[in-house]
C-alpha cells in the first residue's frame, strides 16, 4: 500500500517536472526560431479568431439563462434591481474565465493534441528533428504565446457578450429597468475584479495548452494504444486533464485573489 | 577499412532487456551505398535512427570523417544540420504544406539563407527531381512516387553528406521500386552523397549497393560486396537469403 502510494506520487513529480520542462522548452524554443511573428500570427488564428463564434454563442446563452434564473431568485427578495450587479460579477470573476478555457480546450485544444498525435505517428516530428529545427519550440511554442494573448482577449468579449444576454434576458424580457440594469453593471464592477478574471485567464492558457501540446507530442510514450486509437486517447486526455486543471487552477486562484 | 567515411563502432541500444543493438560495427565508405539487410524487427531502422540522433544509443562511437559526432544541440531528439538527412519509410511530408514548402522548410527554419536564394534552390532541386509541375500541389494530391521524390528532394536539399533511407521502397510495387531504386542511384552520382539504406526487397537493391551489412542478433554479421555475398559460408545468412528468394542459384546483377 505505501509502496503503491510511494511509486504514484513519485510519478506524479515526475510527470509535473517533464510537463513544466516541456512548457518551458517550448516558450525559449520559439524564442530563437525564425519567422517567429508570421507562426504566431497563424496561431492566433487557430486559438483566436476560430473559436470566437463559440466563445460568443457560449456567453450569449450564459448570459441570457443567468439573466433568467437569477432574476426568479432575487424577485423573491424584492433586489431584482441587483440583476445587473450578480450577472456581470458572477461572470467576470468566474464564469468567463473558467467557460471560456473550457470552450476553447474543446475547440482548439483537443485539435492541437490530434494534430500532434498525428504528426507523431507520422514521423513528422522526427523528421523536423532530423533538418535540426526544434519539434517544440517550432510546434507547441507559437501556440502557449497565443493562448497567452487569445485567452484574456476572448474572456473579455465573453463577459461583454454575457452580460449584455442577461440584459435581454432581465430588461427585454422581465422588464427590470434598463437604466438600473446598466447602473448596477457599471457601479459594481471594479478594476480588481477585471485583472482577476485576467490573471485567470492567463493561466488557464498556459495550462490548457501547454497540456494539450504535451498529451499530443507525447503521444508514442504516453496513449496505452499505438496509431489512431492512440491520438484519440491522446486527445481525449488532452481535454479532460486541461479541463480539470482549469477548475483546480480556478479554486486555487480565486483563494489567492478573496 | 581504414579511411572509412562513417565509421560506427560498438554500437548499442537496449529497450529493456531487450538488445536490439549489442555491439555494432560498421564502416561506410564515401560516397558509397551501403546497404543494410535483416530480418524485420532486428533493429535496422533503430541503427539508422542512432545515426540520425533521433535515438540516443546506451554506448558506442559514431565517426564521421574521423569525428565523433556531437549529440545535437535539440538533446535527445535533435538534428544532425546538413551532415545528415534522413529520408523516412512514409515519406513524413507536411500535409498542410505544398510540394515546395516542404522541400524548402529545412533551409526556412534552418539554413539564414535570403529568401530568394531559398526559392532558387528549391526550384532548382524540383526541376533536377522533374517536380517543378507539382510544386504548388499537396502531398495529398501526389502519387506514390512523387511522395517518395519530394521526400528525397526535401533530404537533399541541404545538401547533405550522407543520406540515410528507411525502407524507401515500402508500399511500391515492382515497377516503382525499381524507379525508386534507380532514383536513388542517379541522384547519388549527381549529388555525390553517400548512401545508407534499409531495404527487404532482395536482390533488386543489391543492383544499386556497393556494400550490404546483414543485421542479426544486434550485430553485423556480413559485410562485403553483393558478390561477396555468393560465396559467404555462414549458414544463417544463407538460410535468410534463401527465404528471401536470394539463394546460391540466382545470379547476382553484376554476374549477368
Amino acid at each position: 500500500m505505501i509502496r503503491t502510494l510511494g511509486k504514484t506520487a513519485l510519478s506524479v513529480v515526475s510527470e509535473l517536472g517533464e510537463f513544466s520542462i516541456f512548457m518551458l522548452a517550448a516558450l525559449s524554443g520559439f524564442c530563437v526560431q525564425r519567422h517567429r511573428i508570421a507562426k504566431l500570427v497563424l496561431a492566433i488564428h487557430e486559438i483566436g479568431v476560430r473559436c470566437l463564434p463559440i466563445v460568443l454563442t457560449v456567453g450569449l446563452f450564459t448570459g441570457l439563462v443567468m439573466g433568467l434564473q437569477l432574476y426568479y431568485t432575487l424577485v423573491k427578495f424584492g433586489a431584482e434591481s441587483a440583476l445587473g450587479t450578480a450577472v456581470a460579477l458572477s461572470l467576470i470573476r468566474e464564469l468567463g474565465p473558467v467557460l471560456t478555457a473550457l470552450m476553447i480546450v474543446g475547440q482548439a485544444g483537443s485539435a492541437l493534441a490530434s494534430e500532434l498525435g498525428i504528426q507523431r505517428n507520422d514521423e513528422q516530428i522526427d523528421a523536423l528533428c532530423t533538418m535540426g529545427i526544434d519539434p517544440v519550440g517550432y510546434l507547441v511554442g507559437p501556440r502557449i504565446l497565443a493562448a497567452l494573448l487569445c485567452f484574456p482577449i476572448l474572456t473579455a468579449l465573453f463577459d461583454l457578450i454575457g452580460i449584455f444576454g442577461g440584459y435581454l434576458t432581465g430588461s427585454v424580457l422581465l422588464n427590470v429597468d434598463s437604466g438600473v440594469y446598466w447602473y448596477r453593471v457599471f457601479e459594481s464592477v471594479s478594476w480588481a475584479d477585471v485583472s482577476g478574471g485576467f490573471v485567470k485567464s492567463l493561466f488557464f492558457g498556459l495550462l490548457t495548452v501547454s497540456v494539450c501540446g504535451y498529451r499530443g507530442f507525447n503521444t508514442h510514450r504516453k496513449a496505452s494504444f499505438p496509431g489512431v486509437r492512440g491520438v484519440s486517447e491522446s486527445a481525449t486526455r488532452a481535454v479532460v486533464w486541461s479541463s480539470v486543471g482549469v477548475l483546480a487552477c480556478d479554486y486555487l486562484i480565486t483563494s489567492f485573489l478573496l | 577499412m581504414a579511411d572509412a567515411f562513417l565509421k560506427i563502432r560498438n554500437l548499442k541500444k537496449y529497450f529493456g532487456s531487450n538488445k536490439v543493438l549489442d555491439g555494432v560495427d560498421l564502416d561506410v565508405a564515401r560516397g558509397s551505398v551501403t546497404t543494410i539487410i535483416g530480418k524485420s524487427g532486428i533493429g535496422k531502422s533503430v541503427l539508422l535512427k542512432c545515426i540520425a540522433d533521433l535515438l540516443a544509443p546506451d554506448c558506442g562511437l559514431i565517426e564521421l570523417e574521423g569525428q565523433a559526432i556531437a549529440r545535437s544541440r535539440l538533446g535527445n531528439s535533435g538534428g544532425q544540420g546538413v551532415s545528415f538527412s534522413y529520408m523516412f519509410q512514409n515519406n513524413a511530408l507536411f500535409d498542410s504544406l505544398t510540394t515546395a514548402e516542404n522541400v524548402a522548410l529545412p533551409l526556412v527554419e534552418d539554413s539564414g539563407l535570403k529568401r530568394v536564394e531559398i526559392q532558387q534552390r528549391v526550384a532548382a532541386m524540383l526541376q533536377q527531381l522533374e517536380l517543378d509541375a507539382s510544386a504548388q500541389r499537396y502531398p495529398g494530391e501526389l502519387s506514390g512516387g512523387m511522395k517518395k521524390r519530394v521526400a528525397l528532394a526535401r533530404a537533399l536539399i541541404t545538401q547533405p553528406q550522407v543520406v540515410l533511407f528507411d525502407e524507401p521502397t515500402t508500399g511500391l510495387d515492382p515497377e516503382r521500386k525499381f524507379s525508386v531504386f534507380e532514383m536513388i542511384a542517379d541522384y547519388r552520382a549527381r549529388f555525390g552523397f553517400t548512401a545508407l539504406l534499409v531495404s527487404h526487397d532482395i536482390p533488386e537493391v543489391f543492383e544499386i549497393s556497393d556494400h550490404v551489412a546483414w543485421l542479426d542478433a544486434g550485430k553485423i554479421r556480413f559485410w562485403g560486396s553483393p558478390a561477396a555475398l555468393q560465396v559467404e559460408a555462414e549458414p544463417m545468412l544463407a538460410g535468410f537469403l534463401s527465404k528471401a528468394d536470394y539463394g546460391r542459384k540466382n545470379k547476382l546483377p553484376d554476374e549477368e
